[in-house]
């Protein structure tokens, strides 16, 4: 580092910030042209959210690791009531409810719960005596501690956050050691299951929305209208894509959602193929970067913690542009950074945050090999 | 991977995090991989496809409904043309809220409620993108206002077109048909978008129908950029339209609709034929409907009123009303006659009738010794029953077929019922018996068994005066027709009766007020009611009884132009409905100002004109149908 700069600054983990921002510019350039060309209503405020999040980020990754492990129960515990609680007001209402409404912001609990997870199983193992890593005990809390949540959110309805909260946690349980053969087993059981779960658990506008993957083309007109046109938009804009603020499927709205879970189409349509690439390579830099930092960490917790972060990150961009692709069904999942959206930069930001955090508590301990980058 | 059994350390758990997490990272790499190979396929190898899905997107292609060919009379006046005109459309499949959208409608364009109820039940059975009209016709300032408030009204499709128009309205309704839009069956034939193009239409009866690939055109289109909503960001470009080709009629158009309004408030039909073609100059059946309020598409409670007239207004009678011709077969029955070798000049005595066997044929005078000239100037019933009698009717029938009667005529796809000129060998095929004489004296003053039409009255008329073949036609042609295998003496003594008919005869009050122009003509009425009924179907009885007139005529006598058959429904007879009628138009041919000035006269005692006494007419129904007005007592319980 140069010498002239001050220790703080130059010890700020430059290289995600610049991968960070350099994926959310982009959004803002996407949606001021999904917005006909115009700052408001989305550009403007995605890039004001961004960088609120990102200073919050930054925040975050000053707290100790001791603070991050003594507040994860409490504040998990804090959440599942309130999870409890959105569910008890949604039943009262009548319909599906996700939010509480705090007056200057909606606070959506089942977002927090997705890191929540994550942190607890990740403390939890770490209280874990070593010896019992791969008894019946290291097992069943972690499952409790999936299982709550992800019943809250799944009977809200939210599909797509119950798996994010789930995929999360089981991610956590198998780099914690947990015996694979009872992976494959939940695996084989889970497939079983599928089935069961198509029939009796889904409301039928879900159970349309897998079938409607299975095959767009039975509904152009109705929920496969969504993935016929995202795949129009992509494939029309080939490999230089149509130019900026040309997008034809965007602009006359035909791309439904083109700025929140369609905005990678909208991108696609005027960008094309190079666009996509590096959509998709800024994403690779940021996993490889957050992989690294759970590497690294010295402590157990971080590395757990570390591992699952980056998974409930790239669920959220692995499932989006499968979905926008027509590779998986439409489950309302934002593209980090690109989507606007003020709840879902937040949970990534906090997991950015996170990480962030990992990272300084390995930079200052010093311990630990380094593996990669 | 740690086997169980082995020891647990912190370090084997480390190294198994560690290879776990490449594990995830390899898994997740694999997906980056599939996303950017599925990314890359879509884009390069479907991008043809999914370019052109894009574009189809976006341009929409309107196509501008061609303006129809016009139809022009033979002196290439306007029968039917096309007006400017604002119109509006549903197209059902996009209309979201179909009450909502009814009742909006409903109040901007001010609609009655009748036309409310018909637009609701059109709504009902329509489907898809085949447009239901709401109304055209629309001023501008409806238009405008609709326009604006367009983005509400989804599937509402205001037009700028072109739409049919009949000048003269009813007179032409029967001959020309009309235009309406096509049906859902007519779509599934040949699934031409046109045929749903909002305000396109196509012809559905007579002339429209039948000339429809000539009149039709093609149409002109028009290139918007579309929003996934339908509205219209940009023009792209616009093609015109071909106009379809005029079809050119033998119809006189000044004669068309004088005929039509000289037949008042009577039901009837008329055909003029030009005595050198054969070309039809007038073809009028009424009362008709206005092919007008058709091609708008009619309303249910108009259409009802047409359809419960007795009048039948629906019905063409020129070529499908069947009627017994009654005298008006004696001048033809007369060259059959003078064919068989009978003398013209040979009397036959009439003392009020003939007798055959025990049953005695009523004449309707005792016009005493008569010969061939007189019996038809007289339209004495005994002269020609004498001569049936002796002839057989069986080489009257052939001569009449030869005069057109009976005949289905290739005449532009228009549905005719032929009727029937009886003989021996018809009789035992369909009622299994022998001929009788007594069937040959009803058929040869046109009772019994013989039935025709009016055009074929016309046409037997026409023949009898051109001493030609001549054959009806519509579309002007040039071929020369052959003449009749009759020496013209025959029917020059024909001719001469029918002379004598107007000059002195049953049709004597008939003569045209004109210098130096004769009309020739015969009278026939023809009874409605059985002749065993007992009563005749005189004036005094209910009209749906009463005789039918009939008129067959040509003038000038010395050398005929124009050749006519009026049929008057339950008129009461040929001298006293149907000969005026024929009078008056032929006055028309030759001092068309005189004739006007008579009919204008004669028209406001009845009411009006054609247009004026239909509005009358469909408001006391209109009245009457929403109960302000009672029923009218039937005639009987008047009689």
């Amino acid at each position: 580092m140069l010498a002239f700069v001050p220790r703080p600054v130059a010890e700020l983990p430059w290289q995600i910030i610049f991968i960070t921002v350099a994926i959310a510019g982009f959004g803002v350039i996407v949606l001021y042209s999904a917005a006909g060309g115009s700052v408001s209503p989305w550009a403007g405020i995605h890039a004001l959210r961004f960088v609120v999040f990102l200073a919050m980020a930054l925040v975050i990754r000053l707290f100790s690791e001791n603070f991050v492990k003594w507040g994860t129960f409490p504040a998990y515990a804090l959440f599942a009531v309130l999870l409890l609680l959105v569910e008890l007001a949604g039943a009262v209402k009548g319909g599906s409810q996700r939010w509480i409404e705090l007056g200057f912001i909606r606070l959506q609990p089942s977002e927090f719960m997705k890191p929540l997870v994550v942190l607890a199983i990740a403390r939890f193992y770490e209280m874990l005596p070593i010896g019992q890593a791969r008894s019946w005990s290291a097992i069943w809390p972690p499952l409790v501690l999936i299982g709550v949540p992800w019943f809250l959110v799944m009977t809200q309805p939210d599909l797509g956050t119950s798996i994010a909260i789930m995929t999360g946690g089981v991610t956590v349980m198998f780099l914690a050691g947990v015996p694979l053969r009872l992976f494959i087993g939940a695996g084989l059981a889970g497939a079983a299951f599928v089935p069961f779960a198509f029939f009796f658990l889904l409301k039928e506008y879900q159970q349309n929305r897998v079938l409607i993957f299975l095959d767009p083309e039975s509904d152009p007109l109705g929920t496969g209208y969504h993935i016929s046109q995202s795949k129009i938009a992509i494939g029309s804009g080939g490999i230089g894509g149509k130019g900026y603020l040309q997008g034809s499927q965007s602009h006359l709205d035909y791309l439904p959602e083109g700025h929140t879970d369609f905005v990678f189409a909208t991108m696609a349509e005027e960008w094309g193929l190079i666009g996509g690439l590096f959509v998709i390579a800024m994403f690779a830099l940021l996993l490889r970067w957050s992989t690294a930092v759970s590497l690294n960490a010295p402590s157990r917790f971080g590395k757990l913690a570390g591992g699952g972060l980056t998974m409930v990150i790239f669920f959220y961009i692995a499932i989006n542009m499968l979905m926008v692709m027509g590779l998986a069904p439409v489950v309302g999942i934002p593209l980090p950074f690109l989507s606007y959206g003020g709840s879902s930069m937040m949970t990534i930001m906090i997991c950015i945050g996170l990480l962030m955090g990992i990272e300084r508590t390995t930079r200052q301990g010093g311990g630990g090999g380094r593996v990669l980058a | 991977m740690i086997r169980p059994g082995k020891l647990i350390t912190r370090n084997s758990l480390n190294i198994t995090f560690n290879r776990r997490t490449m594990l995830i990272g390899g898994a997740q790499g694999l997906v980056g991989a599939i996303l950017a190979g599925r990314m890359a396929y879509i884009s390069i190898v479907e991008n043809e496809r999914y370019k052109m899905l894009s574009e189809s997107n976006r341009v929409n292609l309107t196509l501008i409904p061609p303006r129809r060919g016009w139809i022009i009379d033979r002196h290439g006046k306007p029968l039917a043309n096309n007006k400017a005109d604002f119109r509006v459309d549903l197209i059902p499949q996009r209309v979201r809220d179909v009450d909502g959208t009814i009742d909006q409608l409903s109040s901007i364009l001010k609609m009655t409620p009748d036309k409310v109820d018909d637009l609701r039940a059109a709504m009902k059975d329509a489907r898809g993108l085949q447009p239901v009209p709401v109304a055209a016709g629309l001023s501008y300032e409806d238009f405008a206002a609709l326009s604006v408030r367009l983005p509400d009204l989804p599937g509402v499709a205001p037009q700028r077109g072109f739409s049919r128009q009949y000048p003269t309205g009813a007179a032409v309704g029967h001959l020309l048909g009309y235009v309406g839009i096509a049906n859902a069956e007519e779509y599934e034939e040949n699934k031409n978008p046109l045929l749903i193009t909002p305000g396109f239409k196509i012809g559905k009866d007579g002339l429209e129908k039948y000339f429809e690939p000539q009149l039709q055109g093609k149409p002109g289109a028009r290139k918007v950029e579309v929003t996934a909503r339908g509205k219209i960001v940009r023009e792209l470009g616009v093609q015109e339209d071909v106009p379809g080709k005029p079809l050119k009629l033998t119809i006189d158009g000044g004669l068309q609709e004088f005929v039509a309004r000289r037949m008042g408030r009577e039901s009837g039909a008329a055909v003029v034929i030009d005595c050198q073609t054969g070309g039809i100059l007038a073809f009028s059946s009424m009362p008709c409907f206005d092919p007008n309020s058709f091609s708008d598409g009619i309303g249910r409670l108009e259409y009802s009123m047409l359809s419960q007239d007795e009048r039948v207004p629906l019905l063409n009678k020129a070529t499908r009303g069947l009627y017994p011709p009654g005298s008006t077969l004696k001048p033809m029955a007369a060259v059959a006659c003078l064919q068989h070798g009978v003398d013209p000049e040979e009397t036959v005595n009439c003392p009020g009738g003939y007798r055959l066997g025990n049953r005695f044929y009523q004449c309707l005078g005792r016009h005493g010794p008569v010969n061939m000239v007189r019996a038809i100037e007289k339209s004495c019933n005994t002269y020609f029953y004498a001569q049936a009698h002796r002839l057989g009717y069986d080489k009257i029938a052939m001569v009449a077929r030869e005069m057109g009667l009976g005949e289905d005529f290739n005449l532009a796809g228009l549905n005719q019922r032929y009727g029937t000129i009886p003989d021996s060998e018809w009789k035992m095929r369909k009622f299994k018996q022998e001929w009788t004489a007594s069937d040959s004296l009803n058929a040869v003053i046109g009772q019994g068994y013989v039935i025709v039409n009016p055009l074929q009255l016309a046409v037997m008329v026409a023949r009898l005066a051109s001493g030609r073949k001549l054959y009806p036609h519509l579309i002007p042609n040039t071929r020369t027709a052959p003449t009749l295998p009759y020496p013209p003496e025959h029917l020059a003594i024909a001719q001469q009766g029918m002379a004598q008919v107007v000059s002195q005869g049953t049709a004597a009050r008939s003569k045209l007020p004109l210098e130096g122009i004769a009309m020739a003509g015969k009278t026939g009425t023809a009874q409605v009611r059985g002749l065993g009924s007992g009563s005749r179907g005189g004036a005094g009885v209910p009209w749906k009884y009463r005789d039918h007139g009939l008129f067959v005529c040509f003038a000038p006598v010395e050398q005929p132009l124009y050749a006519a058959a009026v049929v008057i429904e339950h008129g009461l007879g040929g001298s006293r409905a149907a000969a005026p009628v024929a009078k008056d138009f032929m006055t028309y041919m030759f001092d068309p100002q005189k004739a006007m000035d008579s009919l204008l006269a004669m028209e406001a005692g009845w009411g009006g004109n054609i247009q004026q006494r239909m509005a009358a007419e469909f408001d006391l129904f209109r009245a009457r149908a929403e109960g302000r007005l009672p029923e009218p007592p039937t005639e009987e319980a008047a009689d």
